[in-house]
C-alpha cells in the first residue's frame, strides 16, 4: 500500500524543525550571558557560525553521510553529491515510511547536526581563534557527528520486509529517542577533549570569571526549553500520542531538574540562584532527551530530579581534576546525557510505547540497561578520542588559541573588531574614521 | 572655597540631593564609584564556584562651596546619608585654590 503524505504530521514536523533551529540562537544567549562582557560576542558567534557551516555541509554531503542508505554500512550512510536534488518529492523512510516529505526530515535532522557542535563551544569559551573554530566545526561534523548520527538515528531504508543501511547502535537496540548519546554525550565528550587540548583560560581559578549577564542566561534557558519541545516531541516524526508523551515528559522532567538543582544549592551554599534555575532546567532537558518517549511521566519527573541533583554536583568535577570546561558542557551535557541514557534502562516501559522495551524496574531485566551502557560508552569514547586528534591537529597546524594579549584584552575586540555594550555615549570617546 | 566630597550608599543619593537643595546648594557632580572600607565585601556563588566581591558600589558626590558653610554642608550630608549601619560612607572637605565658571570666565567665589 502506498503511503500518502499526511498534512497534520508534516505541519507538526515543519513547526518542530523551526523550534529546534531556534535552540541554537537560544544556546548563544545561554552561553553568552555566562561569559565576561569582553567575550560575549565571540561566544554567540561560535553558535551562529555553526548554523552557517553545518547547513551548507548538510546539503552537499552531510545528510547523505548520516542518513543515506547507498552504502548499507552500519557506520555511515552514503555518499552522494546531488545536493539533495534527487530527494525532492520523496517521502521519509527511516526504518519504515513516514508520511512526511524527506526534505522535512532532512531539515529536522539538520537542526540536530547544528546544535551538537554548537554545544561544544561552551567548554572552550573566551580563548578560541574564530577561524580555527570554523575549521573544527566542519571537520568534527564530518568525522564525528554525521557518522554518529547514522549509528544512533538511522533505522534503515525499508522496502517491503527488507531493510538496508541500519545504523550500528540503532540495530543493536539502543533506545535513544532524541539524542542523549548522539547529541549530548557526543558534545560533552568532545567538550572535555577540547578543554584539555586548549588548556585553561589565563587567570582561571585566580580571577573572578563571573557571568556578565544572568538575564541573558535566563533568556537562553527559556528559548532552549521552548525549542526542546520540537527536539523531543518532533522526534516522533508524527503528530501522535508518542509526540504527546515526549512533550509532557520534556516539561515535567525539566521541572524536576530545576527544583533538584536549586535544592542542592540551598543546602550546600544557602541560596537558590538564577544560574542554578537555568542550569537545572537545561540538565533536565538533556537527561530526558533519550528517554522522553520510553518512560511514564512520573518517571520523567524522577529522571529530571536526579539529573538536577547529579549535574549540580558534577559541575565541581572540573575544579577537582583541573580542566577549564568554562561553561560546564561536561557537567551538564556529558553527565546529564549519560544519566538520561542509562535511565531508559531502568524506567523504560513497553506499556507507554509499544516500540520500547521494559527496563529493570518493569521486570525487563538488565538487558536494556546493558545496551544503553554500550551506546553511552562507544559514543563517548569515539567522540572523545577523535576530538582529541582533531583538536591537536588544529593546534599544531593553524593554531587553536588566540594570543595572550588578545585573550586578556578581550576576544570580541581582537577577533571581531566589536564590543558588545555601549553603556554611556561619552564613556569611550572616538569618532568615525 | 572648599570641595566637599561624599561617598555614600547609592540608596541615599536622592535624600542627600534633596537635603542639599533645601540647604541652598544649586549644583553638584554625582558619579558612580566602588570601593571598600570597614564594611568589607560579600560572597557570590555561581554554579558552586564561590567568589568574594571586594568592591561595593557607592555614589560619589562632589560639591564646591564657600568655605564658611563647609561644616554646615557636611552636617547636612551626614544627616541625610546616615542609616546608622556599617557602609554608610565618608564625607571630607578639601581646600580649593581657584574656581572658574567656563561660560562666563568668572573666578573665585563668584564662580560657585
Amino acid at each position: 500500500m502506498d503511503v500518502v503524505l499526511n498534512s497534520g504530521d508534516t505541519a507538526w514536523m515543519l513547526a518542530s524543525t523551526a523550534l529546534v533551529m531556534f535552540m541554537t540562537p537560544g544556546l548563544a544567549f545561554f552561553y553568552g550571558g555566562m561569559v565576561r562582557s569582553k567575550s560575549v560576542l565571540n561566544m554567540m558567534m561560535m553558535s551562529m557560525v555553526t548554523i552557517g557551516i553545518v547547513s551548507i555541509l548538510w546539503v552537499f554531503y552531510g545528510y547523505e553521510l548520516a542518513f543515506g542508505h547507498t552504502s548499507d554500512s552500519p557506520w555511515f550512510g552514503g555518499f552522494s553529491l546531488s545536493g539533495l536534488g534527487t530527494k525532492v518529492n520523496e517521502l521519509t523512510n527511516n526504518g519504515g515510511t513516514y508520511p512526511i516529505p524527506l526534505l522535512v526530515f532532512a531539515a529536522f535532522q539538520l537542526m540536530f547536526a547544528i546544535i551538537t557542535p554548537a554545544l561544544i563551544s561552551g567548554a572552550i569559551a573566551d580563548r578560541v581563534k574564530f577561524s580555527a573554530w570554523a575549521v573544527f566545526v566542519a571537520i568534527w561534523s564530518t568525522v564525528v557527528y554525521f557518522p554518529v548520527a547514522h549509528w544512533v538515528f538511522a533505522f534503515g531504508h525499508k522496502v517491503g520486509d527488507e531493510v538496508t543501511g541500519v545504523g550500528f547502535l540503532a540495530g543493536k537496540g539502543l533506545e535513544d529517542f532524541a539524542g542523549g548519546t548522539a547529541v549530548h554525550i557526543n558534545a560533552g565528550a568532545a567538550g572535555l577533549a577540547l578543554a584539555i587540548v586548549l588548556g585553561k583560560r589565563i587567570g582561571w581559578r585566580k580571577e573572578a570569571m563571573r557571568p556578565h549577564s544572568l538575564p541573558l542566561v535566563m533568556l537562553g534557558a527559556g528559548l532552549l526549553w521552548f525549542g526542546w519541545f520540537g527536539f523531543n516531541a518532533g522526534s516522533a516524526l508524527a503528530a501522535n500520542g508518542i509526540a504527546g508523551l515526549a512533550f509532557m515528559n520534556t516539561q515535567v522532567a525539566t521541572a524536576g531538574a530545576l527544583i533538584g538543582w536549586i535544592l542542592v544549592e540551598k543546602i550546600r551554599h544557602g541560596h537558590p540562584t538564577s544560574l542554578g534555575v537555568a542550569s537545572g532546567a537545561v540538565s533536565g532537558l538533556v537527561a530526558i532527551t533519550p528517554a522522553c518517549a520510553f518512560v511514564a511521566p512520573w518517571a520523567a519527573v524522577v529522571i529530571g530530579f536526579i539529573a538536577g541533583v547529579l549535574c549540580s554536583l558534577a559541575v565541581d568535577l572540573k575544579f577537582r581534576f583541573g580542566f577549564d570546561d568554562s561553561l560546564d558542557v561536561v557537567g551538564v551535557h556529558l553527565v546529564g546525557g549519560i544519566w538520561g541514557s542509562l535511565a531508559v534502562g531502568f524506567f523504560g516501559a513497553s506499556a507507554v510505547n509499544s516500540v520500547g522495551v521494559d527496563g529493570l524496574l518493569y521486570g525487563g531485566g538488565a538487558e536494556l540497561l546493558g545496551k544503553q551502557a554500550i551506546g553511552v560508552g562507544l559514543v563517548g569514547a569515539y567522540s572523545f578520542i577523535v576530538t582529541l586528534i582533531i583538536g591537536y591537529a588544529i593546534e599544531k597546524t593553524i593554531g587553536f588559541r588566540v594570543t595572550k594579549d588578545s585573550e586578556v584584552e578581550g576576544i570580541d575586540l581582537n577577533e571581531h573588531a566589536e564590543s558588545a555594550y555601549e553603556m554611556s555615549s561619552s564613556s569611550r570617546g572616538g569618532s568615525l574614521i | 572655597m572648599k570641595l566637599i566630597t561624599a561617598i555614600i550608599k547609592p540608596s541615599k543619593l536622592e535624600d542627600v540631593k534633596l537635603a542639599l537643595n533645601a540647604f541652598g546648594i544649586t549644583g553638584m557632580t554625582v558619579s558612580e564609584a566602588s570601593g571598600f572600607g570597614r564594611q568589607g565585601g560579600h560572597t557570590e556563588v555561581y554554579r558552586g564556584a564561590e567568589y568574594t566581591v571586594d568592591l561595593i558600589p557607592k555614589i560619589r558626590i562632589e560639591v564646591l562651596i564657600d568655605g564658611a558653610v563647609a561644616e554646615k554642608v557636611i552636617d547636612v550630608i551626614v544627616k541625610a546619608a546616615s542609616t546608622g549601619k556599617i557602609g554608610d560612607g565618608k564625607v571630607w572637605s578639601t581646600p580649593v585654590d581657584n574656581i572658574v565658571r567656563v561660560r562666563t570666565g568668572e573666578r573665585g567665589s563668584a564662580a560657585i
